[in-house]
């Protein structure tokens, strides 16, 4: 009776009693979503133009801010770092392509899924190298991104946001705002979704593969970057970083390997279902830690009503 | 010359069907083991026993098993990690509760528990395909993980949270713990990845073998042709579960001494699976060449430098080591993308036809 008094009332009426709390916890998982989709969105342009579950879209966040950072340390002041980074990640870009993904075109998924994870420990030592793999500070000052904090007084207790979340939970809705309308309005844009539904019938009306996966591999840079910058805002710049690449996964399948749209709402839903799980559930019942595997089992739960994502296209099997 | 095939007729089925329809196979599998029973032991080093021999008979059990559930039956698996930890823990819990209990039999039990939960995480194939089946067995990677750490009772509620092996006698002979001695726990891996091959050999050329590569090539068509896709399904989970659940016991008791939960993390999972990837999926012979490469790449790529006078510093030399892997791992699937199994199937049949080119 305790056990289900502990699972089923307590954690509503601790929610009920502390309002500001809950809203705070709320808005920390939120913000935590917002990067989750982010990191997904990455994963989802590149599965939706060439079928290749890209894992090194985790490495491209670090090694993007790595960059960055590592541009300012030597002397480049942060707003021409900033295109520096973005010029990387283009020619970072144009060497995947070039080296893994045109010898390796055709192959069965596990192949190519298994070479990004090639490019992914590539990437570490690399980086590893050149930047030296201590923690660093992003540069949040010298990119102008304000760093206070707003203070709300609801329900009579407060809520603290901090003003580099809103930044980012702005900035990202910006960027998905942007992303969508090039998607869907572009030439280049329709070139890739057309690539998405059949390589064969886009290749043949002369749409170019190489030129389009540099096109996607890169905008995968630019939404790396950007969730380096405000995911290294609030935690550091480390290697570290590169495990969110395992929180985008469940994110991915819960919203549907092809769908923009699922991997904003699959972020944001695990982002904030894993907070209050953790919060209410996790801490007092269960020794807490457990944002480590919340998003995964949720998941599991959710693919087995729906084996395709919440907003995945209906997977129609024929002999 | 050397793979003369010419004269060695069939004549029956049986001897068609053989385990080695060519005689100079078996010629050769002969020569390898002399080679791991007599020749390796009696020139190899205490390091080279630790650093070499027994991590890729290890390793190479591990793929074996992660092979028959991704290889043979088409289920992606990313959680091997994992379920070498259910086995190892289960060992561990099973010399301290039962002290009398003979470690080989300690370790072929622990099997069935690893085989148990890869049974139970194994139910969402039933319903869940490709890519998003990696989530269950990914779901299994970090709630069990994170299982090892806060549960206690697996580790005897000892300070360090680690897992200590004890010195283990059997029959006389110290084969686990601190005391034992390097051959003696090579032997005793040898044997025991020995007798999995043979089982998983037998398994994979039989008629379950034959119902799991149906599952793979097509689950649907498996479906109609009368085959029980459940039956299927789970009994590759819980083969390929049992293999990776000793493998993981001999991987703590025979080979690293303690364990903690995060050795069991992610990287070890990957580890394998590259592995299995490198050496051939679909084939038991590419886990052992598969292994082969990627224990002894490190060892060689710390000693090049040597060799040529550099004086690198270790953290950097860490740091290349992981580059190197990486772009070795993009290169040997762009040349090789069913791996070494493939590539030795074709100096095969090259030297079959020798000194002819067709």
């Amino acid at each position: 009776m305790d056990l289900l008094d502990a699972i089923f009332v307590q954690p509503f009426a601790d929610m009920a009693a502390a309002p500001d709390f809950l809203l705070q916890v709320l808005w920390e998982g939120l913000v935590g979503g917002v990067l989750y989709a982010l990191i997904a969105l990455g994963f989802v342009l590149i599965y939706k133009s060439s079928r290749i579950f890209n894992f090194a879209q985790g490495i491209m966040v670090v090694f993007a801010a790595l960059t960055l950072v590592g541009l300012y340390e030597r002397g480049v002041p942060a707003l021409i770092a900033l295109p520096l980074t973005l010029a990387v990640m283009f020619v970072l870009a144009v060497a995947i392509e070039r080296l893994v993904l045109r010898p390796l075109v055709n192959q069965p998924d596990i192949i190519l899924f298994m070479a990004t994870i090639g490019i992914t420990l590539f990437l570490i030592g690399f980086g590893e190298i050149i930047f030296g793999g201590e923690n660093k500070v992003m540069i949040t000052e010298q990119l102008y991104i304000p760093t206070g904090s707003f203070l709300f007084e609801p329900f009579g207790g407060f809520v603290s946001i901090e003003q580099k979340d809103l930044t980012a939970v702005i900035g990202a809705v910006v960027l998905v705002v942007a992303l969508l309308v090039f998607l869907n309005k572009s030439k280049i844009g329709r070139a890739i979704r057309a690539l998405g539904d059949d390589h064969q019938a886009a290749l043949s009306v002369g749409i170019s593969l190489s030129t389009i996966w540099v096109i996607v591999w890169f905008i995968a840079g630019l939404i790396a970057l950007a969730t380096g910058i405000v995911w290294g805002a609030r935690a550091g710049v480390s290697f570290a970083l590169e495990v969110i690449a395992f929180k985008a996964l469940p994110v991915l399948m819960l919203g549907g390997l092809e769908s923009v749209m699922g991997a904003i709402v699959g972020g944001l839903a695990i982002g904030i279902l894993e907070k209050l799980f953790e919060i209410y559930w996790g801490q007092p019942l269960l020794g807490g830690n457990t944002e480590a595997w919340f998003a995964y089992v949720f998941a599991l739960v959710v693919l087995l009503f729906r084996p395709q994502g919440l907003f995945g296209e209906k997977i129609i099997e024929r002999v | 010359m050397l793979y003369r095939t010419a004269g060695q007729f069939k004549t029956s089925y049986e001897a068609d069907h053989a385990l080695f329809p060519v005689r100079q196979d078996a010629f050769l599998l002969g020569f390898v083991l002399v080679l791991a029973f007599v020749v390796f032991p009696l020139f190899a080093s205490e390091f080279t026993f630790r650093a070499l021999l027994i991590p890729v008979l290890i390793y190479s059990l591990a793929a074996l098993g992660l092979n028959i559930l991704t290889g043979y039956a088409g289920q992606l698996s990313l959680g091997t990690g994992a379920f070498m930890g259910v086995g190892a823990y289960a060992c561990y819990k099973l010399v301290t509760i039962f002290p009398e209990l003979n470690i080989a039999l300690a370790i072929l039990f622990s099997g069935f528990f690893s085989a148990a939960i890869g049974v139970v995480f194994g139910l969402p194939s039933l319903r869940i395909k490709g890519f998003y089946l990696a989530i269950a067995t990914l779901a299994a990677q970090f709630f069990l993980v994170w299982l090892f750490q806060k549960w206690g009772w697996l580790y005897n509620y000892n300070a360090s949270g680690a897992i200590q092996v004890p010195n283990i006698e059997m029959f006389g002979i110290t084969v686990a713990g601190p005391l034992a001695s390097a051959a003696t726990q090579y032997y005793f891996v040898l044997c025991f990845v020995v007798l999995m091959t043979v089982f998983a050999i037998n398994l994979t050329r039989g008629r379950i073998g034959r119902m799991w590569k149906a599952v793979r090539d097509m689950d649907i068509a498996a479906e109609l042709v009368g085959i029980n896709l459940m039956k299927a399904k789970l009994l590759a989970f819980f083969v390929s579960s049992y293999i990776v659940g000793v493998a993981g016991a001999l991987f703590v008791f025979l080979w690293r001494g303690a364990a903690e939960a995060n050795l069991f993390d992610i990287p070890l999972s990957f580890r394998v699976l590259f592995i299995a990837i490198i050496g051939g999926l679909g084939s038991i012979l590419g886990n052992y060449l598969g292994a082969i490469l990627i224990v002894a790449l490190p060892v060689v790529i710390g000693a090049v430098p040597e060799l040529f006078g550099m004086s690198i510093s270790s953290a950097t030399v860490e740091h290349l080591n992981v580059m190197i892997i990486g772009a070795l791992i993009i290169a040997f699937l762009i040349v090789e993308p069913h791996g070494l199994a493939r590539l030795w199937a074709v100096i095969r049949e090259k030297l079959i036809l020798w000194p002819f080119p067709h």
